[in-house]
């Protein structure tokens, strides 16, 4: 089949992407508890993630990834993962924090310009999961940032992962 | 004599055989045949399918390719030296570097004497030594291999990357566009999962070893299943063989498939990364309904599955099947006929047959390359002995070869399932493990290669020692191999299509 006729197909046929989950209520009175009405900024609804392995097995990858295909199309939220922290607002971090990795990762946050939240993906980073108490590894992204939302799971799901973000999202931008 | 017509078995026969090794033999090699073995591997093609450290003792999986012939050979080091393999068998480089950094047993003759895991950040040498020793007091440093030359530059990437993808560092030395040396640093991602193992119950350390590569789950779950099988002597009941092969099924599919449209996509063809990203889900979304789990994780445990297919379960595989099976051919013609795309990947990133057979390369990037190596055939484990199984093979070697390797196993996968849906035997699930020592290994192939796993049990049933071995350690060495020549621009799309693991092979 040519390119033509698959989307010309795809532009036709029902369309695939599907309604986001709910934001989760309760983190965001934490959230708005934890970092005040001055933190909240004029984004314009619009968040660009930084993510950063930090010893993750890969499962939390392939499951971050699967937010930009079109069942889920992370972008049309106004969130979208970029190339450099510089360029980021957000940094989503998975694995137990390996310590050959913490340098690169705090290193990734100070490269991140303010005002920036951290999003721990995956029980290894919510407190280090099956390798807590490893000699290799820190425990947990709270070791070494501040981290503002924490998504259990191992891996989180797609759309666990897509209502943290939306959570801060919803947090984050002015309405 | 070495006259190079020595069988594996013929010349470790001579060597003391250990008693509770399953399935395949063990034997404890002196310092002569130790050597000797060494000697012996410079003429034979026996395979080295594995190198892994315990306590002071060092163990070598071998295979010798003209009669199957599968065996472990150990060697108790003295003064914590042993003869190093690395010569005859370059891919074991770094698997000897690995087990200088968490054992501190030194690989005499390998001629790379930097670390590899250890990037002077534990705290500790030695981790999983019998005396760990403190830190050195010098400060760590890395140099990487000079590159001379004219109008070279370097451009040093990583260990954070531009996408969504593991950390490494490559370090490559240019001229102009066109790559001269690439080196790869790894370990970033070193959780210490081969000390975590040590001392726990098997089924703790089930769920560890299925989270050594998160994207093969499955496949490292039947490995670490099947050699705690083996040492402890339980057998699986046959329906849990036939859902474990299932399960692998399923978690190669979804994985080639991605990589087919993610190699597409970082040659700028964002159409086929978006169609089949939506078929992966689709996989993984039925996965969830008939296993509990998207991934599959925990799904298999060492006696057998811990979940059953359910009538549904199966119509809903049945029904993935009829429809997966039109749309992936779409794509497979799109992909044949689409000169922008082909001219990216035929004739990029060749990694010559020679090549991968001197590092024993398994997986799409063995058999891209020459190689018709497939654990489920040879040694071969249930259900797929009782099933035809075609092994594609190439000899082309670049990105286009690799890219056709995954079709082919995409469509053999998919008439696997089917036959495995028509012929599963009913029955029990799981069969209990009994509680003793001994050791076992195990050889599965994941939809990256051959995973070897092995345990040795105490009598209470903990891990004493185990080494789970990725097929990425025989493969990255081939991607630095592979992009010599090529312009920087290309390394994305020939890293994506050997797509090794780095929590693989970093532990």
């Amino acid at each position: 089949m040519s390119l033509l006729k698959i989307l010309a197909r795809d532009l036709f046929s029902r369309r695939r992407t599907e309604t986001p989950p709910p934001v989760d209520g309760e983190t965001l009175q934490q959230l708005a508890a934890r970092l005040g009405e001055t933190a909240r900024l004029s984004l314009g609804r619009s968040l660009s993630i930084r993510e950063v392995d930090a010893g993750s097995c890969n499962g939390c990858e392939l499951e971050i990834h699967a937010l930009n295909n079109p069942v889920y199309q992370l972008e049309r939220y106004g969130l979208r993962f970029v190339a450099s922290p510089r360029h980021a607002d957000v940094l989503l971090v998975t694995g137990p924090v390996a310590l050959n990795m913490a340098e690169a990762l705090k290193r990734t946050y100070d490269a991140t310009p303010a005002p920036k939240w951290v999003v721990a993906a995956g029980d290894c980073a919510c407190n280090g999961g099956l390798f807590a108490g490893s000699y290799a590894c820190l425990g947990g992204a709270d070791r070494i940032l501040p981290v503002d939302i924490a998504i259990p799971g191992c891996p989180p799901s797609p759309r666990a992962l897509l209502s943290g973000l939306l959570t801060l999202l919803e947090h984050v931008a002015v309405r | 004599m070495i006259t190079g017509k020595t069988t594996l078995l013929h010349y470790l026969s001579f060597s003391r055989p250990v008693a509770a090794h399953q399935p395949w033999p063990r034997f404890v090699l002196d310092e002569a045949a130790w050597r000797g073995l060494v000697a012996e591997l410079a003429v034979e093609d026996w395979d080295v399918l594995g190198l892994w450290a315990d306590g002071n003792e060092i163990h070598c999986a071998l295979r010798d390719e003209e009669t199957g012939e599968i065996a472990v050979a150990s060697h108790s080091c003295t003064d914590r030296r042993f003869a190093s393999l690395s010569q005859v068998r370059p891919g074991v480089l770094r698997l000897e570097r690995a087990v200088a950094d968490l054992y501190g047993l030194q690989a005499a003759g390998n001629p790379d004497g930097r670390p590899w895991l250890d990037h002077g950040r534990w705290g500790v040498t030695h981790p999983l030594a019998l005396a760990r020793r403190p830190p050195p007091p010098a400060p760590y440093a890395y140099s990487f291999l000079p590159v001379e030359g004219e109008g070279l530059h370097q451009i040093p990437v990583g260990p954070v990357h531009a996408g969504i993808i593991e950390p490494g560092h490559f370090r490559f030395h240019c001229a102009g566009e066109t790559v001269v040396r690439l080196e790869e640093r790894l370990g970033w991602v070193h959780r210490g999962l081969e000390g975590a193992l040590i001392g726990k119950p098997v089924a703790q350390a089930a769920k560890l070893v299925g989270r050594v590569s998160g994207d093969s789950t499955v496949a490292y779950a039947i490995a670490f299943a099947r050699a705690v099988e083996a040492a402890s002597g339980a057998e699986a009941p046959a329906r849990a063989h036939w859902l474990r092969a299932l399960m692998a099924e399923l978690e190669r599919i979804a994985n080639h498939i991605f990589d087919f449209g993610a190699i597409c996509n970082d040659a700028a063809f964002a159409l086929m990364l978006g169609e089949c990203s939506v078929l992966r889900e689709e996989i993984l979304r039925i996965c969830e309904s008939c296993f509990g789990h998207r991934l599959m994780m925990d799904a298999v445990v060492p006696g057998g599955v811990a979940c059953d297919l359910t009538a549904e379960g199966a119509a809903l595989l049945q029904d993935m099947l009829a429809r997966l099976r039109p749309r992936f051919e779409e794509l497979v013609e799109l992909y044949d006929n689409s000169p922008s795309l082909l001219d990216r990947t035929v004739g990029t990133g060749v990694c010559t047959p020679a090549l991968a057979r001197q590092f024993g390369a398994t997986g799409f990037v063995g058999r891209a390359s020459g190689r018709a190596v497939d654990a489920r055939r040879l040694p071969g484990y249930p259900p797929y002995d009782q099933m035809e199984l075609p092994v594609p093979v190439r000899q082309d070697g670049d990105v286009n070869a690799r890219i056709w390797i995954r079709i082919e196993e995409i469509r053999a996968s998919l008439d696997l399932i089917g036959r495995i849906l028509s012929q599963m035997p009913p029955g029990p699930l799981h069969t209990p493990i009994p509680t003793r020592g001994g050791e076992g290994m195990a050889l599965v192939e994941g939809f990256r290669g051959e995973i070897l796993v092995w345990v040795r049990l105490s009598q209470v049933g903990r891990i004493v020692r185990c080494h789970p071995r990725d097929p990425s350690w025989f493969q990255w060495p081939l991607l630095e191999a592979a992009i010599e020549g090529n312009i920087v621009a290309d390394f994305p799309l020939c890293n994506k299509s050997f797509n090794c693991s780095y929590a693989g092979v970093d532990l």
